[in-house]
């Protein structure tokens, strides 16, 4: 019987899901300026698009980058050769570098221990791979990135096991949670073989201290499972503290090191995911030498990493481009998240990251997902932006989104504040309908039970005058 | 409970094969015509380093694509930013119309059914992925390429039955040697799901006849299964008889309306046929809407760097540049290919005619000392530490009989071509004299020493990556 396989027909992709329906919706109409003003502004992609004309430059400076050139073709035949897994000496030499400094070289990394993979999708998958055998579990702190569930369970047979955190506590992750979800899990007979942090976090945009750190190693050292540490979003840090990473920490706490693995990529730190340049580092002889092979499956290109390790290596631009990144990001941060508590929308205190968490629980109808789900397709059918909701992300809370603010120019940037600005204003009387009703897409005349709108008013104050007494300003934003 | 997963700690990975061993020697000791002459050549790469100085000049004549620019204008940021799962619709384009050409454009390929995917190695993962489940199984026709193993097996829990082919036909896919691999398959509980066939093959060199194309069609359609041809030696194809693709004897049968043709799938890549390993370009081209979906998405896990796709899609789209790479690396793969059997010859040594790879099929069963995989062994070792060449001994291609072996020529110059070959020569030659003299001493009774030691530490050798097909 020729059937095509249970993987291949079944969900496992997870595609179905909300985060790509804004997608699908963005894609079928995308804004641009002139073509379509009217179009649905991408604010669903984690993307940093910040610092390419500050790139764009040194590459122009630095023709020999690209083994096409003439400065570099003498370069052309070894490296179109070179399927070596262990990747090209300075290239793991240079992302190894890299990697340090992003963590202000408070940390080094050893160049062989730098194992390839097709982007930090590849190495969930690999890593899922080495460390787990199907039916086995890893635990996963929510909200998290939607992508994991395909990642680490699609092919691999591995599932995940959430470790459910919540606003009262900014969503941090507590031993508490932790235990509770282990424990939960030995009951149901499920095998926990590891924890995976994404630390800084998709989508919260914060970064866990040290002292959390600490514990959760001590956590894993205790229950002898793996820590897989997702570290993709390290340089978006932009504002103090610093970041720490368990690469800092593990030298300070006790701990068996064939415990702790790293996952990188330069998608988000330097905004390359075309480039596909995922990166496993294992602390594990026995995990890194089997990745290794593993990363037959998805090798980076020989002519990226020719193109990286130029540009890596390169103190004064990895130096340089860290801290301008920072600083655009920054500002963006705080002017994205200032001209939204203006109009009245909060979002959780972020350092870090490529996106907010913004909370719009006070504009649902009521406190389930459905009018979470009804309340995202009106921003998308009537705001018209995409933004991702928090079920996707398995938030258990409803009412959270996560906003994307470094993938647009800052032209597209004001047009999406001043869309949500006239939804907020016009919406000032009237809120969120009743479910039958939002299926219309004609102009809508939305009413609001009374109870709500008085909640509205609460929040909705005109663009300039925001009362400094309101809980909203000082707690979120 | 066990730290790590069971793929982490059994020998799927394959790399414990002696394929790879030949390769860790080389490394320590590689040979250089000028620093090190003495040194191991590397006959077990089938890699085409013979016509490099035609995309170096085109390269040179295109700088647009070369620079990350399109019109002048930099599209850097648009690469950069470039992850879509479709791929760059210019690379498939482009990517379907070479393949055509390499077909004679008997066949044309639709730039939406194909799957781009970071090298061959993840094009036919992820088809088995697509299309079997844990503990089913594919029949492939032996010898063929040891990274199978790896690739096939290793993280799908697929399993491979061998059909074997012998030299008494060429080695040739037989109706009963198929039939036979199908119900030793059933003997084992496993179930079915398709043949996997190579063509032109690795390690053979040779062409699959229409004949043969016929029966393997002729089986999946009665057995109801699938048909993966690996083609990625398609355009290296350089005598007759020509190249036939499996797309082009199911469209003379006029089979396109029936579900044997969504049953046919295809991998391809162009590591091989344009000399590109290190670029990770690999496709799969299958007429099954629901295999391309699911193949799009699971090449999430290794796409192909846009940079390169943007690189290739200029460079492939040079319809000038594509037709006169083709004629002139054809020209030179068959002038190295025949000096490589003319060395042969001239030590004695025969081989099986081949008109694509980059690689001959080597006959050495007249020098085992005896018939048996150990004599292979011994064989190869003496090649490997004496003779120093690396070449891969039939065994670990899955060859059913010993005393053969592939030597790659097309990732050497003529000059270190013509070293080996003399190094063949006189280990041949010393052969016959300890053979004769061998007889002599037996003759008095006296007992005949080896010549040579044996270096085996299997214990301290490093990882290597041998994407070397």
């Amino acid at each position: 019987m020729a059937a095509i396989s249970k993987i291949a027909t079944g969900n496992g992709h997870g595609e179905n899901s909300a985060y790509f329906d804004g997608w699908k919706a963005y894609e079928t109409n995308p804004f641009h300026p002139t073509d379509r003003p009217d179009g649905v502004i991408q604010m669903g992609l984690a993307e940093n698009q910040l610092c390419f004309d500050f790139i764009e430059k040194w590459l122009m400076e630095h023709p020999e980058a690209s083994i096409c050139t003439a400065e570099g073709v003498s370069k052309f035949k070894e490296t179109a050769l070179f399927q070596d897994y262990h990747g090209i000496p300075e290239f793991r030499q240079a992302v190894a570098k890299f990697m340090g400094k992003v963590r202000g070289d408070r940390v080094k990394f050893d160049p062989d221990r730098i194992v390839m993979s097709g982007g930090a999708t590849g190495a969930h998958e690999m890593v899922a791979f080495c460390l787990a055998d199907p039916g086995e579990a890893f635990l996963v702190p929510t909200p998290y990135y939607p992508g994991f569930d395909r990642d680490l369970r699609w092919r691999t047979g591995v599932e995940l096991v959430p470790v459910v955190c919540d606003s009262a506590n900014d969503f941090k992750i507590t031993i508490d949670s932790l235990q509770s979800a282990y424990h939960k899990a030995q009951e149901a007979n499920i095998k926990i073989k590891g924890l995976l942090i994404t630390n800084p976090s998709n989508p919260l945009g914060t970064f866990m201290d040290k002292d959390t750190l600490k514990n959760i190693i001590n956590f894993v050292n205790e229950k002898n499972i793996h820590l897989i540490g997702d570290e993709i979003y390290a340089a978006t840090v932009f504002m103090e503290p610093e970041f720490v990473s368990i690469s800092e920490v593990i030298e300070e706490v006790e701990c068996n090191r064939d415990l702790i693995h790293i996952v990188y990529s330069l998608s988000k730190d330097m905004g390359f995911p075309g480039f596909r340049v995922g990166i496993v580092y294992s602390y594990n002889d026995t995990v890194t030498s089997c990745a290794r092979k593993m990363s037959s499956f998805g090798l980076v290109s020989s002519q990226t990493q020719h193109l990286i390790a130029t540009m890596l290596s390169n103190d004064e631009f990895i130096d340089n481009f860290v801290a301008e990144s920072r600083e655009r990001l920054f500002k963006r941060h705080k002017y994205f998240t200032w001209t939204l508590s203006q109009i009245g929308i909060c979002s959780l205190k972020s350092n870090a990251g490529l996106f907010i968490w913004m909370d719009l629980r006070k504009l649902l109808k009521e406190k389930t997902f459905e009018a979470e789900m009804d309340l995202w397709r009106l921003i998308i059918d009537e705001v018209k932006l995409n933004v991702s909701p928090g079920s996707s992300f398995h938030c258990h809370e409803p009412g959270w989104f996560r906003v994307c603010f470094a993938n647009m120019d800052d032209y597209t940037m004001e047009i999406a504040l001043s869309r949500i600005r006239n939804f907020m204003v016009k919406n000032n009387e009237t809120m969120v309908p009743p479910r039958n009703k939002l299926l219309r897409r004609t102009s809508l005349k939305l009413s609001l039970s009374r109870s709500l709108s008085r909640k509205m008013d609460d929040f909705i104050m005109s663009p300039s005058i925001m009362s400094p007494q309101s809980p909203l300003v000082q707690a979120r934003t | 409970m066990g730290l790590l997963s069971r793929k982490v700690t059994c020998n799927s990975h394959g790399q414990d094969s002696s394929y790879f061993l030949g390769w860790q020697e080389y490394e320590k000791n590689p040979y250089h015509e000028v620093n090190n002459p003495q040194g191991i050549i590397q006959m077990g790469l089938a890699e085409n380093q013979l016509s490099f100085d035609l995309p170096e000049s085109w390269l040179a004549k295109n700088a647009d694509a070369a620079g990350f620019k399109r019109d002048g204008q930099s599209i850097f940021k648009e690469l950069a930013l470039f992850q879509d799962y479709h791929g760059l619709p210019a690379f498939k384009k482009a990517l379907v119309d070479f393949m055509a050409e390499i077909r004679g454009n008997k066949v044309t390929f639709d730039p939406n059914h194909i799957v781009l995917t970071a090298g061959a190695t993840s094009a036919n993962e992820t088809l088995m992925f697509c299309l079997a489940e844990q503990g089913d199984a594919f029949l492939l026709p032996t010898p063929y390429y040891p990274g199978f193993d790896r690739d096939l097996k290793w993280r799908t829990g697929v399993e491979i039955v061998p059909i074997q082919c012998t030299s008494s036909n060429r080695f040739q896919i037989t109706a009963p040697a198929l039939e036979e691999a199908y119900q030793q398959a059933q003997r084992k509980n496993l179930r079915v799901k398709g043949v996997l066939v190579t063509n032109p093959s690795n390690p053979l060199g040779t062409t699959m006849r229409r004949d043969e194309l016929d029966l393997l069609i002729n089986f999946i359609t009665d057995k109801e299964i699938h048909l993966i041809s690996d083609e990625i030696y398609s355009g290296t194809v350089f005598s007759s008889p020509g190249f036939v693709s499996i797309m082009e004897v199911l469209k003379d049968r006029s089979l396109e309306q029936t579900p044997v043709w969504e049953r046919v799938h295809i991998v391809y890549s162009l590591s091989k046929d344009l000399g590109l390993p290190g670029f990770r370009v690999g496709a799969i081209y299958s007429n099954d809407p629901i295999v391309v979906a699911a193949a799009t998405k699971m090449s999430s896990f290794g796409l192909v760097s846009s940079q390169t796709q943007y690189l290739l899609s200029a460079m492939l789209s040079d319809k000038k540049f594509t037709k006169e790479y083709m004629a002139k690396n054809h020209k030179r793969l068959q002038k190295q290919q025949s000096k490589l059997v003319s060395g042969l010859e001239k030590a004695g040594i025969g081989c099986l005619e081949s008109n694509a790879g980059l690689f001959c099929w080597v006959d050495m069963r007249h020098l085992l000392s005896s018939n048996t995989f150990e004599a292979e062994m011994e064989l190869w070792k003496r090649i490997v530490y004496d003779v120093k060449l690396n070449i891969s001994p039939g065994s670990s291609c899955h060859c059913s009989e010993p005393g053969w072996f592939r030597v790659c020529f097309a990732n050497i110059s003529e000059d270190t071509l013509k070293v080996a070959m003399q190094r063949l020569k006189s280990f041949v030659d010393s052969v016959a004299i300890n053979n004769q003299s061998h007889q002599e001493l037996k003759n008095s009774r006296k007992k005949f020493r080896t010549k040579w030691v044996f270096r085996l530490s299997f214990q301290s050798f490093h990882d290597r990556e041998q994407d070397e097909r």
